[in-house]
């Protein structure tokens, strides 16, 4: 498919649920089993972005502490647990790549 | 002795101040939103895109999370019905959003519930309905016909921000060296976006058995892994909810 249109499918789509109860369904309330289903869209669709992203390498789990990202990733789950904020799980979690990184090389 | 009570004058809304309130209050946001917008940027060119199409998915899809995943697929050769059907299920969350915010744009032509659907992100949202529930909680009475203002100044302020910092990411392009390890910024903004939702046990389930499932469906055919392992997620989220009542 051409990625122009990949793109313009894409865009209306997402504008489409934007415009979902704004403008179709207007004044409706929003059906409680539906808020329900969506609540967890976030919290299912995250996780399934970043696990694979750091236990897997070349498709193969890795769980060592050789693999920096995961430590790097634990590290940066508890800081946005302690803390809630999201530059300073970022710098955590860079940080602690990066020394990870330069101590072992 | 002047016995009358002070008199406080009211506070005057007006369309200006509800827009520059807004814009304002965005301004903190988009110290995050900066790196991410650059990072897209960065990724997208390194994924292999033309950079029109890089800045355009920024204006045309107007989601980071969903760019990012997007452009990233977009390089692997995937097939577009499941880059599509991908994105769409990451975007899926803002339905809840529209249907949050719509108690305060029902009243407006229908122009303006393009133009504020538009600019619907999660950066918007959060700080247009904190302040409107704050407001609530206040007893302020901002007349309705205002309201959409500080939407419009927060929506916008994001937006420009978006697109300047898609822009110097796709100028930036593979100047950044790989070694940095920047793309792991997308993972940790995900880290932080998801902490605070997993509040109850039905919601650490679906976090972690829709992980569990992206690893296990990972070398599933056509990059569907993420797909299978969201809705797994969702259900085991839903069916424990519905066990509860």
């Amino acid at each position: 498919m051409n990625i122009w249109l990949i793109l313009i499918i894409t865009g209306l789509i997402t504008y489409a649920i934007r415009l979902s109860f704004i403008l179709f369904f207007g004044n409706r309330e929003i059906p409680p089993r539906l808020q329900t289903f969506l609540r967890f869209v976030p919290a299912a669709v995250l996780p399934a972005l970043v696990f694979p992203d750091v236990l897997l390498r070349d498709g193969a789990l890795v769980l060592s502490p050789l693999n920096f990202r995961l430590v790097a990733a634990l590290l940066a789950v508890l800081a946005a647990w302690r803390t809630r904020n999201t530059l300073l799980t970022i710098v955590t979690g860079m940080a602690s790549l990066w020394v990870l990184q330069a101590l072992v090389h | 002795m002047n016995t009358e009570p002070l008199s406080i004058p009211a506070r005057r809304f007006t369309s200006r101040s509800e827009f520059l309130a807004g814009v304002q209050a965005e301004l903190p946001i988009l110290i995050g939103v900066f790196p991410f917008g650059l990072i897209y940027g960065a990724l997208a060119i390194s994924a292999g895109l033309p950079s029109g199409a890089a800045q355009a998915m920024s204006a045309i899809v107007f989601a980071g999370s969903s760019q990012f995943v997007a452009a990233g697929l977009l390089g692997q050769a995937t097939p577009g019905l499941v880059i599509i059907l991908t994105a769409g299920i990451i975007n899926l969350r803002h339905m809840l959003y529209s249907a949050s915010v719509a108690p305060y744009t029902h009243h407006l032509r229908p122009l303006w519930k393009w133009l504020l659907a538009y600019l619907l992100t999660d950066e918007a949202y959060a700080v247009a309905i904190t302040h409107y529930t704050q407001e609530e909680l206040e007893n302020q009475a901002i007349p309705l016909e205002q309201k959409h203002w500080y939407f419009l100044g927060a929506g916008l302020a994001l937006w420009i921000c978006w697109q300047i910092s898609t822009a110097v990411g796709i100028f930036l392009g593979a100047q950044v060296p790989a070694s940095w390890g920047l793309d792991f910024t997308i993972d940790l903004t995900f880290i932080a976006l998801v902490m605070p939702l997993l509040r109850d046990r039905s919601a650490v389930a679906a976090a972690i058995s829709a992980g569990l499932a992206a690893l296990i469906f990972h070398g599933l055919p056509l990059k569907l892994g993420l797909v299978v392992a969201a809705l797994i997620g969702i259900g085991v989220g839903f069916a424990l909810e519905e066990t509860k009542k």
